[in-house]
């Protein structure tokens, strides 16, 4: 479902009146990245953020967050597998929709790895998540066993769903990952609920529980976004919102699309705090997300944070994205997160050649496992299609098969 | 038993679970400081305080859907939506994520949540005001959907939704607010998905919920005089539907109308007219009649709104028309 694109000749809204005369200009058709790796700050009246602009073309391969440095070489080796899987589970996944394994939509986190290990690495066992139809990588980074994701795709038994859900419908109670929503936007109440319940029932404080809530760039236009934050505000909820920009909504710019194109802003109308983070920097996106979830839990202040990436492929698996120039697909590969870290570990000396391509192995060996355990699970039993009818079983439930007759009649 | 109005009977509901339940509260707009647009919440802020009595902004997206998330981490959340036709502007919550969450996600999660709102015309409201939309929701899997015409059904049926753990719509009514009736005392719970028969008949079965129920029983007691025996069927629960109640009832009578308040075409009553003729179509002696609404936007001036909306008056003449085309005498 391409949508044709708007981008040629299409310029910035002015918007004199609606941001201070330094706002950073934005390019049409690009979406603004900065390279620095640390997360940007933007308080509710605070003036525009530094190093915003729309420079991120730079033609070369982009440095690394300096924050790479500081890391255990465990650390990063444990992120660089934890992208790798993403990589290969969805790019597994890709082959298995052409082969009609995955049917319905399926959406990959392909490009995104370094934003989903980081935001993943930030959030407590006790955190619960609300996430997008983007969420295969989330889930597998929450530590929920690949083949059950897989089978779920598959539309299986054994799937994180019980096969109910599909690839846009994950779900694990134990996880805390309370579910992969396929409605733009629709997770975005319901995540503001589960913090209303956190509120309701515990204080706050350094070990208490949170909130994150992811969506795309898209979903900051739609009325469930503004209204949810702004019932965080007033009731001081632990949530964290996090959109995950890759710049496209399906086949819309974000500057076609949104007033206020600096998403990290948006906030700002309910004086949520806002940072921008590099999302192929998995250490600056975990920092941020680590600090912002720091005050949502321990201060009660909600935050939003955008994590700018790019999408390598088109919005969905059967999209062919002919709405992209060459130049921005082009320049996405340049970007991508996995083979840029990977260059960074050997480079650096944290893993030689051998140890990378033994974690690249091991991913493989894991994904091929999990394709054959959604391949081998059972589907669900049609005996089984009215277990989840009511959680609370009530007389008169329909029961009925669509050649069923509804009741019979006897002269 | 005690007589108390509808109003009071789930004003006294919300308290007596709010005491019996600590995972119990209440959001929506205007229900603590103002005490409820039809101050069925009076005095419950002060006694319960902010935290269980919260007044939302103009969001009804929003804190619809957050009632969704607060209940599926387990509270049991009672919205007020000031009337039903606000209901539309949390539609995707309503229909897309509190029916869906607990099948979707594979029964992992369920939604114990209680959305109860006014709906019903009459009152001079106008179009926008003025609906009976339950339809949208009955028609809807995952959801239930209650309508309870009486004090003790409210209480019962509120009390049974608030200890539910899916997600029920309470559909209640603004002509029915200040009227009276007994209620049970103490623990009273009406099991939903179970129609109740108000009075027994053996002429002809009037098939109502809601306000129309109550106009039903009215009549039904009225032509008691006249020597016809009309057995009344109160719905009460939309979704699921006591269809063997429906159809025993018209089995015995072998005479059915439907009346009630919403527009007549794909409505409640299409429904149940559909089921006779499936459950009772060799016990029939007459065709199934539907009295419901005129298919306009509801007029404001009194004359109009008048004229389209169903009244006694017209279930009555329904009745006769039906009686008299089969040859009928009392």
């Amino acid at each position: 479902m391409a949508v044709p694109q708007k981008r040629s000749g299409r310029t910035p809204r002015a918007r004199a009146a609606t941001a201070p005369a330094s706002a950073p200009s934005v390019r049409p058709g690009a979406p603004k990245r900065r390279r620095s790796g640390a997360a940007t700050p933007s308080g509710p009246s605070g003036p525009p953020a530094p190093g915003t602009d729309a420079s991120g073309d730079t033609g070369t391969i982009p440095s690394v967050s300096s924050g790479l440095a500081a890391e255990p070489p465990q650390v990063l080796a444990d992120y660089y597998r934890q992208m790798v899987l993403v990589r290969v589970f969805e790019q597994r996944a890709a082959e298995m929709y052409t082969r009609a394994k995955i049917g319905g939509y399926c959406h990959l986190n392909l490009g995104e790895e370094a934003t989903v290990v980081g935001l993943m690495a930030a959030l407590e066992r006790t955190d619960y998540l609300f996430t997008t139809y983007r969420e295969h990588g989330y889930a597998l980074c929450r530590g929920i066993d690949p083949g059950r994701v897989m089978a779920e795709l598959f539309g299986k038994a054994t799937g994180v769903s019980g096969g109910w859900g599909g690839s846009m419908h994950l779900f694990d109670t134990d996880a805390r990952l309370l579910g992969g929503y396929g409605i733009v936007g629709g997770q975005i109440p319901p995540a503001t609920g589960a913090a209303l319940a956190i509120a309701y029932r515990s204080d706050p404080g350094d070990e208490a529980e949170a909130v994150m809530c992811l969506m795309g760039d898209g979903t900051t236009n739609i009325g469930a976004f503004h209204e949810s934050l702004n019932l965080a505000a007033i009731w001081n909820l632990p949530i964290v919102y996090v959109v995950v920009n890759n710049g496209l909504g399906m086949g819309t710019t974000v500057q076609a699309a949104s007033g206020e194109p600096d998403l990290y802003r948006r906030g700002g109308a309910y004086r949520i705090p806002g940072v921008r983070v590099d999302g192929d920097d998995v250490i600056a996106v975990r920092d941020a997300a680590r600090q912002a979830l720091h005050s949502a839990r321990a201060e009660r202040q909600p935050m939003l944070v955008e994590a700018v990436s790019s999408r390598l492929r088109g919005h969905s698996v059967v999209d062919p994205a002919r709405y992209r120039s060459p130049e921005d697909t082009e320049r996405a590969r340049r970007l991508d997160p996995v083979p840029t870290l990977r260059s960074h570990l050997i480079e650096t000396g944290i893993l030689d050649l051998a140890a990378v391509t033994k974690i690249e192995a091991e991913v493989e060996d894991v994904v091929t496992a999990a394709v054959t355990f959604a391949d081998e699970s059972p589907p669900p039993a049609v005996a089984d299609l009215f277990a989840h009818a009511y959680a609370t079983p009530v007389p008169n439930t329909p029961h009925r098969l669509p050649a069923d007759a509804l009741m019979v009649s006897e002269p | 038993m005690t007589e108390m109005s509808y109003r009071q009977a789930l004003h006294d509901t919300l308290r007596a679970e709010m005491l019996r339940d600590e995972s119990v509260f209440l959001l929506g707009e205007e229900i603590g400081i103002f005490e409820g647009s039809y101050k069925i919440t009076a005095g419950l802020l002060q006694e319960f305080g902010p935290r269980r009595v919260r007044d939302t902004p103009i969001s009804e997206e929003g804190f619809v859907g957050a009632a969704v998330g607060a209940a599926m981490l387990g509270l049991r959340p009672v919205v007020e939506l000031m009337t039903i036709n606000f209901s539309l502007l949390a539609i995707d919550q309503i229909v897309n994520h509190a029916a869906k969450i607990h099948a979707m996600f594979g029964g992992q999660a369920a939604v114990p949540m209680v959305i109860r709102t006014p709906g019903g015309g009459g009152q001079q409201l106008g179009a926008t005001h003025s609906q009976n939309i339950e339809v949208y929701y009955a028609h809807v899997p995952g959801l239930k959907v209650v309508a309870p015409s009486t004090p003790a059904d409210a209480k019962g049926l509120l009390t049974a939704s608030i200890r539910d753990d899916d997600p029920v719509l309470v559909v209640e009514n603004l002509a029915l607010y200040n009227t009276k009736g007994d209620v049970p005392d103490g623990d009273h719970v009406t099991e939903i998905g179970t129609a109740a028969v108000t009075k027994e008949g053996t002429d002809l079965t009037v098939v109502a919920y809601s306000r129309a129920a109550a106009i039903a029983l009215d009549v039904a007691h009225r032509l008691e005089d006249e020597h016809i025996s009309v057995e009344v069927v109160d719905l009460r629960s939309l979704r699921p539907l006591d269809r063997e109640t429906i159809c025993a009832s018209v089995r015995k009578t072998t005479r059915a109308v439907v009346i009630e308040d919403d527009w007549l075409s794909y409505g409640i009553g299409a429904e149940v007219a559909a089921t006779i003729q499936e459950g009772a179509f060799y016990h029939l002696d007459a065709p199934v009649r539907r009295v419901a609404a005129a298919e306009v936007p509801l007029p404001y001036a009194k004359s109009l709104e008048h004229a389209a909306l169903p009244h006694a008056g017209d279930l009555l003449a329904a009745i006769h028309e039906t009686l008299d085309a089969t040859g009928f005498a009392p």
